[in-house]
């Protein structure tokens, strides 16, 4: 033993320090970090996915709207890849180096070791040529999924698109959605995407380091097998849209056709239309781009988006409120010397009627009748004549019909229209203002503006004398045939089904009496009760348009048509309209009429297109100020003092 | 042989050691069995897997241990000097006629499948000699003769084995500075050892932008601590200069009088170009397997990443991850402990010796087998280079434990004759 003994502990305290080390940089890997655990996971467990087929959309009459079609992804593992023939590879799906090179950066950034998308889409032909030769192409595999086909091109703004999810997306899905996933982006795929979409399939596959499978994970406890997406049967009859999207052919303008005891919309047109078979595939970005350019606006739904006055189609609505409030009964006659004047106020009739009652009111369209009955509702006694009051209380009658609110259809970015409170008057006016004030409304102008959907809904709820329904596009989902609560309920509009006889009589006279307004949409055997209006624009031609429904008793089907920039409603909007509730009616339009068909769907009036602006690319980003810009152009004049309408 | 003829042999052995040695091959074995079985083939005993074999490894080498208890134990001391100059013989042998395994020519062939690695039995040689140097010339390490002398006994093995070229095993050799250091060796030897091994290996993988600063920081922080006492203030500018001058000398000689392969081995060695699969793979995968264990382990043959291959050289040098995946934190835990219980006792052990030999010998047992767990785990969890040496007892290969089994026993020989003179 000597001093050199002490430097036992020297090595032993080495010994010691060096093991706690060790052990110290164990516990942070194995029990303080779970990195390492998860990278455990993602090195042996691959998800393998099937995609479910998503729900097919089928018309009333169980016909095709949309269906799916076979596509094949290109997939890739990265670290699986070796060298190869890159430009065969290239040749084959169709793409440059350079969009390759860009693909596997972007594959390899979204994981080595784990499957992503290459070259989504591929069709048929493709894979059939790259199957032969993918042996060749070590890592890659195709995968196969399906996209949305349309046999009949039609119905693009009822039934929207799907896209591959945004990062958005999956960030909104709190997880749901995965890279590669499609979702509704618009229309009837937005509005039930979780019951079009269905279920992901899922198997745990369990991989060694050279990648070969070994077997399910958990024997396939975790493991799900895709359920494909509900059904959908849609109210839609494609003979009527067919032939509505057909007539509005190369005219800018909207079809609203609703089945009146179900709140079934029958046909949903809005035109320009495209085809929705543009929005699906490898092109789908660039023919959107194209679409969102076109000047027209091919991308709104003018059905639930358009604004529009309704003019002279406002009118039942003046004589059935009169009555119910009982300040006329069907026999009040006023007196029109082809104008109504009241102070400095004049609106102008386009015939002098003399003495007119309701039926001839409504048939002859006389704006006097119209101002009459609104004056006189607006100075009842009953509001100790405070017209502001009165007001009110006719404002909220008006929004019982489904006015200056939206519908609640099942479809996205349906728009409120427009009807104001007595209070945004007393601002606008300092608070003195009276019916005298706003006496355009009672013609339907004015600060007053309603989408077609509004239009045939009122024409609804007439048909039914006295309630409508929800206007909707899906009769039921799935294979239970499932319909939504809200749109088996009646909604009541106020007033009682006894006054509702003369006003249907004045609808009647006005398409069926040679005194009519509306002769051109009258349809043998049927009788069509309805009304023209013939909405001014500012910038162009009016706005031709036709409301109704037929046949009168047991009605089937209620319609608003209109057709922007085509003058009087009378020969473009109402001859339309004949025709799709005769082919609903009678499925099949007489010989006689068919030449009318024939040149209506070749008449092409399209507003002459504006000057080129740079503004385009603001344009095109937000719908919301699309919409404006587009109710600015069609919408109707300002309340003027001297309001020049023709009635029609 | 009586009974009482073997208990005059096992008597004075320390059979805890023994235990601890059992409890690791134990260890090494089911570890070894886990990260190659797999589910087709289910027998424990298939001797063509290398659980199989590893299990006759096992076997022989306990026979083997024994055997060495059954020896005199001055025949270590009076031949080692033949035992070393053997090993030293094979060593120039295995670098003619060697067989190249891994770009390592380490192997000598037995036939029959079984080979032979000698510098594995080249540590015990070493051992034995410079034990047997200490205790003849009790040199304290003082004079610049001496440390020559020692180093030269350790250097001829380091060397040839550097040549192979496997300077994992070659570094193996350094670990006798601690018997040197025991015996009166300055503790600035060990120090300057340590900074020349962490500048060469921070050579490779650390910028020289970055490492010259921190070298000027470290000095210049001595330099100012000290400025009131000269002699101390110099010599730490001096030793910043030399480690400075070092880094250049090392990179120059490593770019100008390597050659390539030599240098592609260097890299492979630091962990630079480890495989294929790109820089680190073998850590990542092996810290992946190991972090994946937790607290307490995925259970016995439940380990995916070491049943699924991803973590290469899986029984051999990085049998730790199976341990790490499979036991956890505990199983990691239990293993270490049991490694740093043998060495504290080999230690005690050592200290407790009557003759010097037996003590060197000792210390020299205890730090070869720390070196390689410390490097071995290390490299597990990522915290030293990749350097291809073996887990004692516990990874797979008959060199390996074989020689280990008789490093120990060997010592567990003398210290049972620890009464006796030798
Ligand atoms: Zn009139």
């Amino acid at each position: 033993m000597d001093n050199l003994f002490n430097r036992k502990y020297i090595v032993q305290g080495l010994f010691i320090v060096v093991s706690l080390i060790l052990l110290g940089t164990l516990f942070y890997i194995q029990v303080f970090s779970d990195k390492y655990f998860l990278s455990a996971e993602s090195n042996v467990l691959r998800k393998l996915y099937t995609f479910p087929a998503r729900g097919v959309i089928l018309d009333r009459n169980e016909k095709i709207l949309v269906q799916n079609e076979p596509v094949y992804d290109l997939m890739v593992i990265p670290n699986d890849v070796k060298e190869f023939d890159t430009l065969a590879l290239c040749g084959i799906i169709g793409i440059d180096t350079i969009k390759f090179k860009k693909n596997f950066k972007k594959a390899l950034n979204q994981s080595r070791y784990q499957p992503s998308i290459f070259e989504k889409q591929l069709s048929v032909s493709i894979y059939q040529s790259l199957s032969e030769k993918l042996y060749r192409f070590p890592g890659f595999f195709v995968q196969s999924r399906t996209i949305r086909q349309y046999p009949d091109s039609i119905a693009g703004h009822f039934l929207g698109y799907i896209k591959e999810v945004s990062p958005t997306d999956i960030e909104r899905s709190e997880g749901y959605y995965r890279p590669g996933d499609y979702i509704g982006k618009t229309g009837v795929e937005k509005a039930y995407e979780t019951a079009l979409r269905g279920e992901r399939g899922v198997v745990n596959m369990l991989y060694d380091a050279h990648n070969v499978p070994k077997g399910s994970y958990a024997e396939g406890k975790f493991d799900t097998s895709a359920v494909s997406g509900e059904q959908l049967i849609s109210s839609l009859d494609v003979r009527i849209q067919k032939l509505g999207e057909e007539l509005l052919k190369n005219k800018v303008g909207s079809i609203v056709a609703i089945e009146p005891a179900t709140g079934e919309i029958l046909a949903f047109v809005s035109s320009p239309g495209y085809d929705p078979n543009l929005m699906v595939g490898r092109q789908q970005g660039n023919n959107y781009m194209d679409l969102l350019k076109n000047p027209n606006r091919v991308l709104n739904i003018r059905p639930i988006q358009g604004y529009y006055s309704p003019g002279s189609s406002f009118k039942p609505l003046d004589a059935l409120i009169g009555l119910q409030e009982g300040v006329i009964d069907e026999n009040t006659t006023f007196n029109c010397p082809g104008y109504f004047r009241v102070g400095n106020h004049t609106t102008k009739c386009e015939h002098v009627d003399g003495n007119i009652a309701l039926r001839r009111g409504l048939a002859r369209s006389c704006n006097t009748y119209a101002c009459y009955v609104f004056q006189k509702l607006l100075t009842q006694k009953k509001f100790n004549r405070n017209q502001q009051v009165a007001y009110d209380y006719w404002q909220k009658k008006v929004k019982l019909w489904g006015l200056g609110d939206t519908l609640g259809i099942d479809l996205p970015g349906e728009r409120k229209g427009r009807l104001y409170d007595a209070s945004y008057y007393s601002k606008k006016y300092s608070k003195y203002w009276g019916y005298s004030t706003v006496i355009s409304l009672a013609i339907g102008q004015g600060e007053m503006d309603a989408t077609p959907l509004q239009m045939a809904n009122i024409m609804a709820a007439i048909a039914n004398k006295g309630y409508y329904i929800k206007p909707h596009l899906v009769k039921s989902i799935g294979k239970d045939h499932v319909i939504r609560k809200e749109y088996l309920k009646k909604n009541y509009v106020g007033v009682d089904a006894a006054h509702f006889g003369p006003v249907i009589d004045g609808m009647q006279e006005a398409v069926n009496s040679p005194w009519g307004t509306a002769l051109a949409s009258r349809i043998d055997g049927i009788i069509m009760c309805g009304k023209t209006g013939t909405v001014q624009n500012p910038r162009g031609k009016n706005h031709s348009v036709f409301i109704g429904f037929a046949p009168r008793d047991n009605p089937k089907i209620a319609i608003a048509v209109i057709v922007e920039n085509a003058g009087y409603g009378g020969t473009y909007a109402a001859p339309i309209a004949s025709y799709i509730t005769e082919k609903y009616l009678k499925d099949s339009i007489p010989p006689n009429r068919r030449g009318g068909v024939e040149w209506m769907k070749k008449q092409v009036i399209l507003p002459a297109l504006p000057k080129p602006k740079v503004k385009t690319k603001a344009a095109l980003i937000d719908s919301a100020k699309k919409a404006d810009s587009l109710k600015k152009s069609i919408n109707a004049v300002e309340p003027k003092k001297v309001i020049d309408k023709k009635n029609d | 042989m009586t009974n009482q003829q073997s208990n005059r042999f096992f008597f004075n052995v320390d059979w805890i050691t023994i235990l601890i040695y059992i409890a690791l091959c134990a260890v090494g074995y089911v570890n070894i069995y886990a990260s190659v079985h797999n589910t087709t083939d289910t027998s424990v005993f298939n001797f063509g897997s290398n659980y199989g074999k590893q299990l006759i490894y096992v076997i022989a080498g306990l026979v083997l241990g024994f055997s060495i208890l059954l020896l005199d134990a001055k025949f270590f001391s009076v031949f080692s000097p033949i035992v070393y100059g053997v090993t030293v013989l094979l060593l120039i042998i295995v670098l003619v006629v060697g067989r190249n395994v891994g770009g390592n020519q380490a192997w000598i062939s037995l036939g029959g499948g079984f080979r032979l690695q000698p510098s594995e039995f080249a540590k015990f040689g070493t051992a034995l000699l410079l034990a047997r140097y200490i205790s003849s010339f009790s040199p304290k390490f003082r004079d610049l003769k001496s440390i020559a002398f020692a180093g030269l006994i350790m250097g001829i093995p380091l060397v040839l084995i550097m040549l192979q070229p496997d300077a994992g095993s070659a570094l193996v050799f350094l670990a006798f500075m601690f018997p040197m250091y025991r015996e009166g060796l300055s503790g600035y030897f060990l120090l300057i050892f340590l900074g020349m091994i962490v500048l060469f290996v921070a050579d490779f993988l650390v910028p020289l932008k970055v490492l010259i600063p921190t070298i000027l920081l470290i000095g210049g922080f001595f330099v100012y601590q000290n400025k009131r006492k000269q002699k101390v203030m110099f010599s730490a500018i001096l030793v910043t200069i030399i480690a400075i001058a070092y880094l250049f000398v090392v990179k120059l000689a490593y770019e100008k009088v390597l050659k390539p392969h030599q240098r592609t081995r260097i890299e492979l060695i630091l962990g630079l170009k480890i495989d294929p699969k790109g820089v680190g793979y073998n850590v990542i995968q092996s810290k992946i397997a190991i972090g994946s264990g937790q607290l307490t382990g995925r259970g016995f043959l439940q380990g995916t990443q070491t049943k699924y291959g991803y973590v290469p050289a899986q029984s051999t040098d990085f049998i730790f991850s199976t341990i790490g995946e499979e036991w956890g934190f505990v199983g990691c835990f239990v293993v270490i402990g049991l490694f740093l219980f043998l060495l504290l006792r080999l230690i005690n052990l050592a200290e407790r010796q009557r003759s010097t030999f037996s003590r060197v010998y000792g210390y020299c047992v205890a730090s070869i087998l720390f070196f390689h767990v410390f490097i071995n785990i290390g490299m597990a969890i990522g915290i030293v280079p990749v350097i291809g040496i073996p887990l004692p007892f516990i990874s797979y290969g008959g060199s390996s434990l074989w020689s280990f089994t008789i490093l120990l026993f060997i010592f567990l020989k003398l210290d049972s004759n620890r009464m006796g003179f030798i």
